[in-house]
């Protein structure tokens, strides 16, 4: 069995009188695509964040590569990297001004080269010289996914990355994403409101609901376990409270 | 509150300034040179205050903040490059002014000499110390607050004596006054005009005072910083 990537460990986030996140423990495995599955609220961004030090845990440890993030977060985060459909590149500077600039901030060798094997991953070559303010909602999500891929990173964090693609483009995201984690061995944590998504994508998947987990393992054994058809009617019950 | 804010600040300004014309208007040496190269150097102070404040704003506006603070950039790190960023936006807004001051006015900012070096630089570093802060406070109080980083500058103004001496205030003002380093850089300013020399007792006052506001203004930035992560707010801000 190989050892972890990420090691959380009774993770817990208060705001005000709100428990947003509840004791959660859970481990990311390399090369592994992990799914955290909720209704609003459930938690998953939160995770998210604090897995990137952006936000602080009340109580609970993660550890990542081994290390303790509290400590080590900046020789931590030249390995990690995230993409959110809610974050955006700077608007000011064109698509490749802007990959740019984060390929100096993860100290990218051989910027150049990296920044026109995603332009062309991601099928945005002919775009780079546009302003990022002037791209499509569709363009700017696969730059962010550029950007998200720019260093290389071990583990991944991305929270609804397809959120705002046509079936097509989402499409070919999911298999490309599929496909740099079978390559590279590259560990993704993933969260999505599209079920279907969710069940093609994630190796495991972890159920959360008002900050807790309530379900974990594979989707097929999550469906089975609620006795449901497929996930987005295991979602649709715990939503519902039913 | 802006309903009181900006009618307060301009009464104050604007009222100084009348009670300088008034007391003074038989001797007011180079009455032009004094309003003109006051009105540039403080607009270098709130450019140089904007320089952090806005271009920070931009990223938030630009939903670029998480992007950044998600990679290996320090919080300290990011308020360096906004200070960098202000002194090329400083730069560029004191060369256009000082031009047109010239061509429109035959007024040339160069004549106040050599201690316009060290003027301008008290002035960029007290902007960058009260952008810093105004950046803090955004931060920790959200979007609703942003419009301290045009308004919280311009709070100076009445105590920098832009426009009329640190003697015109009252007393309490005067004190004030003392503690705040623009107010220096003016008054050495219109030394340097009235009599000429190099104003050293104002420029060492003002640049020991920036010195410590600068210092005070990355503690409690990075303070503030911790405590946002804590309470949740840097996300809030950021998406």
């Amino acid at each position: 069995m190989y050892e972890p990537i990420v090691e959380v460990k009774g993770l817990t986030k208060v705001f005000k009188l709100l428990k947003a996140v509840d004791n959660v423990s859970f481990d990311i495995y390399p090369g592994e695509i992990l799914g955290l599955l909720g209704p609003n609220g459930a938690g998953k961004t939160t995770i998210i964040h604090m897995l990137l030090g952006l936000t602080a845990p009340a109580s609970g440890d993660i550890k990542v590569f081994g290390f303790d993030l509290k400590k080590n977060r900046e020789k931590i985060i030249q390995d990690v990297n995230f993409s959110s459909s809610y974050v955006s590149m700077p608007n000011s500077l064109t698509v490749k001004e802007s990959l740019k600039v984060f390929a100096r901030l993860y100290k990218v060798k051989e910027k150049e080269k990296r920044i026109s094997e995603l332009l062309k991953i991601f099928e945005i070559e002919d775009i780079e010289d546009k302003l990022v303010r002037n791209i499509s909602s569709g363009h700017q999500t696969r730059l962010n996914l550029a950007k998200a891929l720019i260093n290389n990173p071990k583990i991944l964090f991305l929270d609804e990355p397809t959120a705002s693609l046509d079936p097509d483009i989402a499409d070919k995201t999911r298999s490309l994403l599929k496909s740099i984690k079978k390559n590279r061995s590259l560990s993704i944590l993933y969260t999505s409101h599209n079920m279907k998504e969710m069940e093609e994508m994630s190796d495991r998947i972890i159920f959360l609901y008002k900050g807790r987990i309530i379900a974990e393992g594979r989707p097929e054994e999550i469906i089975r376990d609620f006795r449901r058809k497929n996930l987005e009617e295991v979602f649709l019950k715990v939503a519902r409270g039913e | 509150m802006e309903v009181f804010y900006w009618p307060l600040l301009d009464l104050l300004v604007w009222g100084f300034i009348t009670v300088y014309l008034a007391q003074f208007r038989q001797n007011l040496p180079g009455f032009i040179t004094f309003f003109l190269g006051a009105l540039i150097l403080w607009d270098i102070l709130f450019r140089s205050q904007q320089g952090i404040s806005v271009s920070f704003l931009e990223d938030v506006w630009a939903r670029n903040f998480l992007n950044l603070f998600a990679s290996p950039l320090s919080s300290s790190e990011y308020i360096l490059s906004l200070m960098l960023v202000s002194v090329v936006k400083i730069i560029t807004v004191a060369v256009i002014m000082a031009a047109l001051a010239w061509v429109l006015y035959s007024f040339n900012i160069f004549l106040i000499g050599i201690s316009l070096i060290p003027f301008v630089l008290n002035l960029i570093i007290m902007g960058w110390a009260i952008g810093i802060i105004t950046t803090a406070l955004i931060l920790r109080f959200g979007q609703e607050t942003e419009v301290l980083a045009w308004a919280i500058g311009f709070m100076f103004m009445p105590v920098s004596a832009v426009f009329y001496p640190v003697s015109v205030l009252p007393p309490f003002l005067q004190t004030i006054a003392h503690y705040v380093p623009a107010s220096h850089v003016f008054e050495g300013m219109r030394e340097v005009i009235s009599k000429g020399g190099f104003p050293l007792n104002e420029l060492v006052w003002a640049s020991g005072l920036n010195i410590m506001y600068v210092f005070i203004s990355f503690l409690f930035f990075n303070w503030n910083f911790k405590v946002v992560k804590r309470k949740g707010l840097l996300v809030r801000i950021g998406e």
